[in-house]
């Protein structure tokens, strides 16, 4: 049970090589507002101070900006 | 599974002659590169998602009045999947130049676009002079100096 439970996963997560990730114009989707790590920039500033005085530590967020790979 | 096929995309370069390109406007008529062979081309790829593409439309407009006429023709590619959104972003910012559609991304992917937007200034014979990659303010100057050698040589 165990074993076939195991291999039905790998299975599966092999489905995830196949996938090609979007060519630039394809981005439309990963552009828009809702696909944004940031969505509220002035609120991701505010919570980035609260974060940055409390833990004495700031960074590591990734890069912002649109999914269409230009800015 | 769930995989698509995309096209390798082999990016063209400065001194490469440009890919075919045939794509309906608007009200359905066919633009052709090969029509527009003997003028200066400036082809842009663009999408209504994308934000530096809202910036290189007044200067493209700018560039169609000054040069239309001396033999320059703007092709801008509109690669959105909706066409409303296009229609829409056309709307806000109406273009002067020949706006085209291709929904299915057969020719970014002919020309290897490696981002939004990406323009490719091609001279009279057909060979692309320069890849601009991005909407830069900085760049511009020096763009405008180019199409103005080209029409000069032409």
């Amino acid at each position: 049970m165990r074993v076939t439970l195991l291999l039905a996963f790998a299975i599966l997560l092999g489905g995830c090589a196949s996938m090609t990730p979007p060519q630039p114009w394809e981005k439309g989707d990963l552009a828009r507002p809702a696909m944004q790590f940031d969505y509220d920039k002035l609120e991701t500033r505010a919570q980035q101070h609260i974060y940055t005085s409390k833990e004495a530590a700031t960074g590591g967020y990734g890069v912002g900006g649109g999914g269409c790979g230009c800015n | 599974m769930m995989c698509s096929a995309s096209a390798p995309a082999l990016a063209t370069d400065a001194g490469q002659p440009a890919p075919g390109l045939a794509l309906p406007d608007a009200r359905g008529s066919v633009v052709t590169l090969d029509k527009l062979r003997g003028q200066v081309v400036y082809v842009d790829f663009w999408a209504s998602w994308c934000g530096p593409c809202r910036r290189s439309f007044p200067w493209m407009n700018e560039m169609q009045q000054k040069y239309g006429e001396k033999g320059l023709a703007i092709v801008a590619v509109n690669v959105d999947k909706k066409r409303a959104d296009a229609d829409k972003f056309l709307a806000q910012l109406p273009a002067s130049f020949p706006v085209v559609f291709d929904e299915a991304g057969t020719s970014p992917a002919a020309f290897g676009v490696k981002g939004m937007p990406t323009s490719y200034l091609i001279d009279a014979r057909g060979n692309v002079v320069v890849v601009e990659r991005g909407f830069l303010e900085g760049s511009r100057g020096e763009l405008e100096e180019r199409i103005k050698a080209l029409l000069a040589s032409r």
